[in-house]
């Protein structure tokens, strides 16, 4: 793929011009230098080899569900720091306080929208919050969305990227795995139809509990999905982690996911499964 | 059940903050010694007697949670083979999760205890070292996890109680344990012991680690004993995260409120069980006694309650835990705290009565956050 600029005439004694911050990007798969733009066109996604970008929550709304039919519930819900976390310079209430500030609430976002036509209720987390980390909010607003999902008798589709649970919380955050473990179980006694969606990075905590238990689970291609970190891994055994372990392929290969879906079918792979399995 | 068991003479193992415990226990031992030989200690070895336990009871009244951590690793801690055997009458251990294998590092059996019939289901983390391996020190595979749903749907079929003892550093971060599915295993357990028809308790007897706790933690009621700790990561993973230096697991342990009293403090646990004076290790009939006593106990209540209010009670008591109600701790240093502290349930009033605002995004390119690992 052509680096050079536009315009670009040869060899130059005036210092060169620094490139407008972000505007390319390498990709840390193919090791191309991208156009940030092409790249957001194209979903986030490379288009020299398919590898999938992160992407925060927004960014996923707005690929996901039909435009503007994303109805949130909760957003403003924030964590009461149930353990007062401070440790070193670490302030948990403080860390809460900046992403606010940023404008970012939590680390899921919960709410009922469409699906190429089909009512779902949604849920979909955002790593750039504290990593994506499950608290005391992300499992009430999870639970706040399998009750609708129960009451109005909709799919729920969760979209998860989570470090796991979240360590500032403590034994709360644990508890949440339980949580919404247990509101699973009473979804699936309503015979309501759960599709998990594992994107990249999905592990600990949150693939201990609602992420594994979809009826049905689809992952984005070369997600990293895994109970342990590699380097817990890496650091329990000291042996070299094989390649691809723990990628979206060694699920599919092991059993633990239904299908790999690209970014740009996981509309048309939803509303597909709705027909099948919804009411 | 006194039974005065395993004294100094017999090589009580001390953690490094009992200097002085030590000392008093080599003493009164020199005198028995001298005793047996016919030399009358009497009275000494009673003061001194009187000294180790006003000793004993002052240092415990104040442990700081990582000497409590270290209380619940104590090499000479009560493990679950010992409540098997000292507890469990009758027991038929039962193997296999009809899958892949047997992990010897949860243990499942049917026994009695007390006079009711029930399953209990333990993680074992082994006394010496070749017991250790054989057991992978306590941290169980995903084939364990699935034992243990295995033999609790077999006491739902025949209306069997499920008592659980928690005792595992964590579930084992293994290549093999990923390939079969570790996260699936625990999801499962989450998702199914809810449901259970039977009554469920679950009692942390040393060691709650994390999800590898959970895994086999939830039920009607959850126990703790007085100097076992529960967690959502290690104290050393936590530094790890923050300082980059396990070492600091000290400071860790106190930012995780990982002790008995803290976590009943939050509500998270029911009961915290007490130990012998100077921690299960010293007296371990006692610490069984008190666990047997608590577990007829409680099973007398939950028997009583129908079903359908258990498996509501089981579930509201999950819904609470982070919940709208959910009490919170006051800061243990002195530092700002979050301006509006606002209760969960106001939160959830005011977002009904306003309409969602749209959030501005966040770069998606930001840095990873390793913020959480469990
Ligand atoms: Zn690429």
């Amino acid at each position: 793929m052509a680096k050079t600029k536009p315009g670009w005439d040869g060899y130059s004694l005036k210092r060169r011009r620094e490139m407008p911050e972000g505007l390319w990007m390498a990709c840390p798969s193919c090791q191309n230098m991208l156009y940030r733009k092409t790249v957001e066109e194209n979903l986030h996604v490379c288009p020299e080899c398919d590898h999938h970008f992160r992407i925060d929550g927004k960014e996923r709304l707005r690929q996901l569900v039909d435009e503007g039919s994303f109805e949130e519930q909760v957003a403003e819900m924030t964590s009461t720091d149930p353990l007062a976390f401070v440790a070193g310079e670490t302030c948990y209430a403080d860390r809460i306080e900046a992403y606010k500030n940023k404008g970012c609430h939590e680390a899921m976002r919960v709410g009922k929208a469409f699906i190429r036509g089909r009512g779902v209720m949604l849920a979909v987390m955002d790593f750039a919050f504290l990593g994506g980390s499950m608290g005391m909010v992300v499992g009430e607003k999870f639970c706040l969305a399998v009750d609708r999902a129960i009451e109005e008798v909709l799919p729920l589709v969760v979209v998860s990227a989570s470090g796991g649970a979240r360590m500032h919380e403590g034994v709360v955050s644990l508890g949440q795995m339980a949580k919404t473990s247990a509101a699973l179980a009473r979804f699936d006694d309503a015979g309501g139809l759960f599709i998990s969606v594992l994107t990249d990075p999905t592990t600990g905590g949150v693939t201990a509990s609602f992420a594994m238990l979809g009826d049905v689970i689809l992952a984005e291609p070369r997600a990293l999905i895994g109970f342990a970190g590699p380097r817990t891994i890496y650091e329990t055994i000291k042996i070299e982690l094989p390649e691809g372990f723990q990628r979206s392929e060694f699920l599919l290969e092991h059993g633990f996911v239904d299908m790999i879906v690209h970014r740009r079918d996981l509309r048309s792979e939803i509303g597909r499964l709705i027909d099948y399995c919804g009411k | 059940m006194t039974t005065q068991i395993e004294n100094t003479t017999s090589g009580l193992q001390y953690l490094p903050f009992e200097g002085r415990i030590a000392e008093l226990d080599a003493r009164i031992a020199e005198l028995r010694e001298e005793m047996a030989q016919g030399h009358d200690h009497g009275g000494e070895i009673r003061r001194l007697q009187q000294m180790l336990a006003e000793e004993l009871g002052r240092l415990y009244a104040h442990l700081t949670p990582w000497q409590v951590v270290q209380v619940a690793r104590h090499p000479q801690r009560p493990l679950f083979r010992d409540y098997l055997n000292l507890m469990v009458k009758n027991g038929r251990e039962l193997h296999g999760d009809r899958c892949f294998g047997d992990d010897p590092a949860i243990v499942t059996a049917l026994g009695q205890i007390g006079r009711d019939k029930v399953l209990v289901v333990g993680q074992e983390k082994g006394r010496d070292v070749k017991e250790k391996i054989a057991v992978n020190f306590g941290c169980p595979n995903p084939e364990g996890y699935r034992k243990a749903l295995a033999k609790m749907k077999l006491a739902e079929k025949f209306g069997l109680p499920i008592v659980t003892f928690i005792d595992t550093p964590g579930a084992y971060p293994g290549i093999g344990a990923e390939e079969r599915g570790q996260a699936q295993a625990i999801a499962m357990n989450l998702r199914e012991m809810p449901r259970l028809r039977v009554p469920i308790i679950c009692i942390v007897i040393g060691e709650g680690g994390s999800g590898g706790a959970l895994g086999i933690g939830v039920g009607d009621r959850l126990a703790i004993l007085q100097y076992a700790y529960y967690s959502v990561i290690s104290p050393e993973g936590c530094a790890g995260i923050l300082w980059r230096d396990g070492s600091q697991a000290d400071k860790a342990a106190e930012s995780l409120r990982l002790t008995a009293p803290e976590l009943k403090a939050l509500g998270l646990v029911d009961a915290v069980i007490p130990e012998s004076l100077g921690g299960a290790h010293r007296n371990v009939h006692d610490t069984i006694y008190n666990v047997e006593q608590y577990i007829t106990r409680t099973l007398r209540d939950l028997k009583r309650t129908r079903i359908e209010n258990l498996l509501e009670n089981r579930f509201r008591r999950l819904r609470a835990i982070g919940g709208a109600e959910q009490r919170v701790l006051p800061a243990r240093y002195a530092k700002p705290r979050l301006p509006d502290r606002v209760s969960a349930e106001a939160q959830l009033r005011r977002a009904a009565s306003e309409p969602a605002p749209d959030v501005p995004a966040v770069s998606p390119f930001g840095p990873d956050d390793p913020a959480a690992e469990t």
